[in-house]
């Protein structure tokens, strides 16, 4: 029988790997989709505005999952945490109403218009509604990411009272790990939206189908992908230089860095054991974690053992290494998948500027592959953020074994897990078959505007 | 100015009123709409109006929810973690409903096919039936006391939610909406559909009517609500305003009829919230280990900051909601059918 602390932790994994496979998708195509307004106001030009609406239903798909699935975000550190929230309230409470408040509202309100406005507003206004949802989106990912960072960098707070309490909110924001953060998702949002774009695109074209419109959103898509793929690697390794310093532990999992060592090597592959602490069967290349996480091929990074001393040292006795073989096995996943996808998207553009994409059908089908890979470096992504800062969940000042709430038990849990499972089974099935009906349909589909396709509807109910 | 950054708990309490104030008032004609749907809408065509009626509002409402939830965190965390680790399986079906009727807005016209209409039509229904009655038994507990211990742990399960007083809440929860989303359907759709929710607005409201004059006597027996004058005053201006809501639809003043029972659940929220203060959550074991303004509120620096976030904010966020409806105020037309 799992005791009631694991199974919050497999429900807020599930819950919130689940709601993150949406929300990266939504991140990039509310931009994407605004600057084809743009495109569209400026050259009037009808294929823009034929594009935006196309991609403007796909991402409506994606958004409904990102909203239903975010509302249990929103209250389940209450409903599973309440000693975190208890200890955290002060300064993790702020964040989460300014996501509601300035981002929640703005994203919502006018997406209600953007979908009911194309004949009800005029272009200019209804790309100022595009707009204003794309920065509704980031805008939303910004203040839960100031909300994260102080889970795994806290600043500004200071104890008292028996909790933490927020001293500067200025420092919040502030927090080198937001930005840190921030950049490598803002970033990750558009490479992932053009990705998609792309290889959805790269679906149509290998059937011929609106060869045009294809070839044109496909060049979106690329050079989405190619300008978000540069810039996501830049802020993640800026971002992992500085993780190595706040959270040297999480780096040293990552690469399963068993021992200090100078200089240290990177380790392609190897068979990781736990219980020896050690690696087996390693690839290694040396020097290279040296440069990558401290910037010098010379310098000193900290092994996972001489952490852990450190850290008893520090916090008491106890054992602060996170679960090594999940996080260096996701790191790579995540990493290789965001390669993968950008050699692809550089060799797909190149294709497209010599005309040879559209006649290639077996290279459109790898484009068309990358979409896998697109949710799977997410969900990957996300889980070294969150599992390489265990067994914390608030970094050196609460545990997660004493963060969760003391009165709901593992028959509750039980509960709400398999209920949100089935519901969130049932709901992707859903979502699936109307992304692919919505797909298959492609730019020419059926809008429902036709009020004669509205009254041969309802004789359904004849 | 002054006045309100000295009494920044008060403030919280009054800002939190207002948001759930206006989750209930918007959200309540959007679950009532879901649950007349599958009753009064005969048709594919009556259905579809209903639904697109709400279609540009209804997630931007339920924003207001989230943003309830959100603002009560961040100004008394203690409640929000009693609140919501105490009433788990109880705001688990509001969840679990919520996610069903999101889908089922954005799902159930994408197929012309019956099964898949009928199927997503009735999980509109339970979407919306659900909630509205498990927020007003929530409601119901907080103010007649719930086994909350010394460290502001809920104790019981989620059979100590229900008691005669707390379904009572829920029920009239779910006949407030019910009505107020006649209302609303009947301003905003044209045809048999527009004149149907009126004439069910007019019989639904006689049976509110009654629900309402037992909450009211129920309140008096079962919790010390109105030993707050304001409370009192509160509950019977909500009825009064009901009363001529009724009377509006009655004489076809439609409009007025929906602005009159706006403003009855305006006034149901004040009437709890008033009843509560100073405290949030009363606990039926000791009346000292009730969550108050003063044990369950954020520091003064937060409350502070996130002052300073509201009164820039909430205007911002209400002049562009009132844009929007404002926008998409015509009646539905068969033209601008999205959903």
């Amino acid at each position: 029988m799992m005791d009631a602390l694991i199974l919050a932790r497999w429900q807020f994994g599930l819950t919130t790997i689940y709601h993150w496979l949406f929300v990266p998708v939504t991140l990039g195509l509310t931009i994407a989709i605004a600057c084809m307004e743009i495109a569209y106001v400026s050259t009037k030009n009808e294929s823009y505005k034929k594009m935006a609406q196309f991609w403007g239903k796909l991402f409506l798909i994606n958004f409904a999952m990102g909203v239903v699935t975010g509302l249990v975000q929103e209250f389940q550190f209450g409903m599973n945490w309440s000693e975190y929230s208890r200890f955290m309230g002060d300064i993790f409470g702020a964040p989460l109403a300014l996501e509601a408040l300035t981002a929640f509202f703005l994203e919502s309100t006018f997406m209600g218009a953007w979908i009911f406005g194309w004949d009800k507003l005029s272009a200019k206004a209804h790309m100022v509604v595009a707009i204003l949802v794309a920065i509704g989106s980031n805008l939303s990912a910004f203040w839960i990411l100031v909300a994260n960072s102080f889970m795994q960098h806290p600043v500004g707070f200071a104890l008292q009272n028996g909790r933490a309490e927020m001293v500067s909110f200025g420092d919040l924001v502030s927090n080198g790990y937001v930005v840190g953060q921030y950049a490598h998702i803002f970033t990750d949002g558009l490479m992932i939206a053009g990705i998609i774009i792309a290889s959805v695109s790269a679906y149509y074209l290998i059937r011929e189908k609106a060869v045009d419109f294809y070839r044109r959103s496909a060049k979106w898509g690329l050079t989405f992908a190619i300008i978000g793929g540069i810039l996501v690697m830049g802020a993640g390794h800026i971002h992992g230089q500085y993780v190595t310093e706040v959270q040297p532990m999480k780096t040293a999992a990552f690469e399963a860095l068993w021992e200090t060592q100078q200089p240290a090597p990177f380790t392609v592959v190897a068979n990781i054991n736990e219980e020896t602490q050690s690696n087996s069967a390693a690839l290694n290349i040396p020097d290279v974690l040296s440069l990558v996480a401290a910037g010098n091929s010379d310098a000193k990074v900290l092994g996972i053992k001489d952490i852990q001393k450190m850290d008893v040292q520090k916090y008491g006795p106890g054992n602060y290494i996170p679960n090594v073989t999940a996080l260096f096995w996701s790191f790579r996943v995540m990493v290789g998948s965001g390669i993968l996808m950008f050699i692809v998207a550089l060799i797909s553009y190149w294709k497209l500027r010599r005309n040879t994409l559209v006649q290639s059908k077996g290279w459109l089908k790898v484009l068309f592959w990358m979409l896998p890979f697109a949710y799977l470096a997410n969900a990957t992504g996300w889980f070294v953020a969150e599992g390489g800062r265990q067994p914390w969940i608030v970094y050196g000042l609460q545990k997660t074994a004493v963060a969760n709430s003391p009165y709901v038990t593992a028959g509750d849990i039980w509960t709400t897990i398999i209920g949100f499972s089935l519901i969130y089974i049932l709901a992707a099935i859903a979502a699936f078959y109307l992304a692919i009906r919505c797909i298959k349909n492609g730019p020419q589909g059926n809008d429902s505007h036709d009020v004669a396709a509205v009254e041969e509807e309802a004789k359904l109910w004849k | 100015m002054e006045v309100i950054f000295n009494h920044l708990d008060v403030v919280w309490f009054v800002i939190v009123c207002v948001l759930f104030a206006g989750f209930f008032m918007l959200e309540g004609f959007d679950y009532g709409v879901g649950m007349l749907l599958p009753f009064i809408g005969k048709n594919d065509i009556e259905r579809r109006q209903m639904i697109n009626s709400v279609g540009p509002v209804w997630d931007g409402n339920q924003v207001w929810m989230i943003t309830a939830g959100g603002a009560t965190f961040a100004s008394f965390p203690n409640v929000y973690a009693t609140l919501f680790s105490g009433f788990y399986l109880a705001l688990f079906l509001i969840l679990a409903a919520l996610i069903m009727r999101g889908i089922s807005f954005e799902f159930r016209s994408k197929s012309a096919n019956r099964t898949w209409r009928s199927l997503f039509d009735w999980l509109l229904f339970v979407g919306s039936l659900v909630p509205a009655l498990v927020w007003g038994v929530a409601v119901g507990n907080m103010i007649q006391g719930t086994p909350i211990d010394a460290q502001q742990n809920f104790v019981g399960n989620l059979f100590t939610l229900f008691s005669p007083y707390t379904l009572l809440c829920g029920l009239a929860f779910v006949l407030v909406f019910i009505y107020h989303g006649a209302m609303y359907t009947s301003i905003k759709t044209v045809g048999a559909i527009a004149e149907r929710a009126r004439a069910t607005a007019l019989v639904e409201g006689v049976i509110t009517a009654i629900g309402a004059l037992i909450l009211l006597a129920a309140s008096f027996v079962c919790t010390d609500m109105f030993n707050n004058g304001l409370s009192l005053a509160a509950f019977i201006i909500a009825i009064v305003c009901f009363i001529i809501s009724w009377i509006c639809a009655r004489v076809r003043h439609t409009g007025w009829g929906f602005i009159f029972s706006c403003a009855t659940v305006i006034f149901v929220t004040i009437a709890y919230f008033a009843g509560l203060f100073p405290r949030i959550m009363v606990s039926s074991l000791n009346p000292a280990w009730s969550l108050t303004i003063t044990n369950a509120s954020s520091s003064p620096y937060t409350l502070h900051l996130m002052t300073i976030v509201a009164l820039i904010f909430v205007p911002i966020v209400l002049l562009y909601q009132i844009w929007n409806y404002w926008r998409f105020r015509e009646r539905i037309s068969l033209e601008h059918l999205h959903y």
